[in-house]
């Protein structure tokens, strides 16, 4: 099994599936009914996008594995997804400020992913990219409305900015698996698209009058499986049914 | 004491009570959507269809989001490909008290009523 191809593939299930999980905890408690429905929405499309890849690492894998033992029976170091899907939603600020910066990320990822030498990451970034396109359009659209709204407002967006832009700084360092992967054609190389990412959110917030922040120290581990405290309670709401219930249907 | 009691038809909300595109007070509106995000009715085409029909009502600050809202709402289960979407304070409608005099009046005026017509089977329904 070509293990870097399985890790990327991980890597970037399990980049949506925590997004989705922390993103359904808005569920029965969105501002309001239709934000409540879009957040819950945009879960449901990441938990899709999840299912592709974890669908294709288990095939990868061939050992009988599928896409719920993978989902559901991995302990928080094997997972991979990044440090900043895994932050609490905070305010309705931090949550769309969270959405806008992942999901503009995605979108050059899976616009670039198109053109991967693996066909099935190909067909799934296609079908990806217009949810994400929907994303990124949503959460950009507030992030203005709450920037260059009241006061009140403005100053929960600028809190939400000091509370997560230190996660931002990982989603364009390669980590081993991902180097790796580059070099045979199936990965995107995320460095070289951090400046369009950075344009597309100095352009955002510019509208938004929020303050472009300063290069600041960046976490990171996410990727290699070093997890913040908040993993470990993620997992015990998203693993508790099928661990308690092995096997369990509706 | 007697109270008038005023009812609004789909529509027809003065503008007072019609809310205002500002938002002025916090982020959480309270319940109903009152506290300054107006209501817009939302018309959607399915696939096949020629004419954009009326599915519901929601709220939201502006029409950007009203429509982002309608296609997050009313078209999740394929209902639709494309979305209107009209202020509600827009939409005047007719009185139902009044129905007796507006359409009553059509009904024995039997030359006007299309129900004559041969249709060959070819056509179809019409």
């Amino acid at each position: 099994m070509n293990s870097s191809l399985f890790d990327y593939n991980i890597h970037l299930a399990d980049n949506a599936l925590i997004l989705a999980q922390r993103n359904a905890e808005w569920c029965a408690h969105g501002p309001i009914l239709e934000q409540d429905i879009a957040i819950t929405n945009i879960s449901l499309d990441l938990i899709g996008q999840a299912r592709n890849f974890y669908q294709y690492a288990a095939s990868l894998k061939a050992d009988g594995s599928d896409e719920d033992t993978l989902a559901y029976l991995r302990d928080v170091r094997e997972y991979k997804n990044c440090l900043l899907v895994e932050q609490p939603n905070g305010d309705w600020g931090q949550t769309i400020l969270r959405q806008f910066f992942f999901s503009s990320y995605q979108f050059l990822l899976y616009e670039q992913l198109q053109q991967s030498k693996d066909e099935q990451l190909a067909a799934i970034a296609a079908k990806a990219l217009k949810e994400v396109t929907y994303h990124v359009r949503w959460s950009s659209e507030w992030v203005i409305r709450l920037g260059d709204g009241t006061k009140e407002s403005h100053d929960r967006m600028l809190k939400a900015i000091n509370e997560i832009w230190t996660y931002t700084g990982e989603l364009f360092i390669t980590a081993g698996y991902e180097e790796a992967a580059v070099k045979e054609g199936y990965a995107v190389d995320m460095t070289s698209l951090k400046n369009k990412w950075e344009e597309r959110i100095k352009e955002i917030f510019t509208e938004a009058t929020l303050p472009f922040p300063a290069t600041t120290f960046q976490q990171s581990g996410g990727k290699t499986g070093t997890h913040s405290e908040h993993m470990g309670f993620i997992l015990a709401d998203l693993q508790f049914m099928q661990r308690a219930y092995p096997g369990c249907e509706w | 004491m007697s109270y008038k009691i005023r009812k609004y038809y789909y529509g027809d909300i003065p503008e007072e009570n019609a809310g205002s595109s500002d938002f002025k007070s916090s982020q959480v509106p309270p319940s109903g959507g009152g506290g300054g995000w107006p209501l817009w009715e939302i018309f959607i085409r399915s696939k096949q269809g020629l004419d954009h029909k009326h599915v519901g009502s929601l709220h939201a600050t502006d029409a950007a989001m009203a429509v982002e809202n309608a296609r997050d709402v009313y078209t999740r289960r394929q209902e639709g490909i494309s979305i209107w979407v009209v202020e509600s304070k827009y939409i005047h409608a007719s009185n139902p008290d009044e129905a007796e005099e507006l359409y009553e009046p059509a009904n024995d005026k039997i030359y006007r009523h299309p129900t004559f017509y041969d249709l060959p089977d070819e056509v179809g329904h019409m």
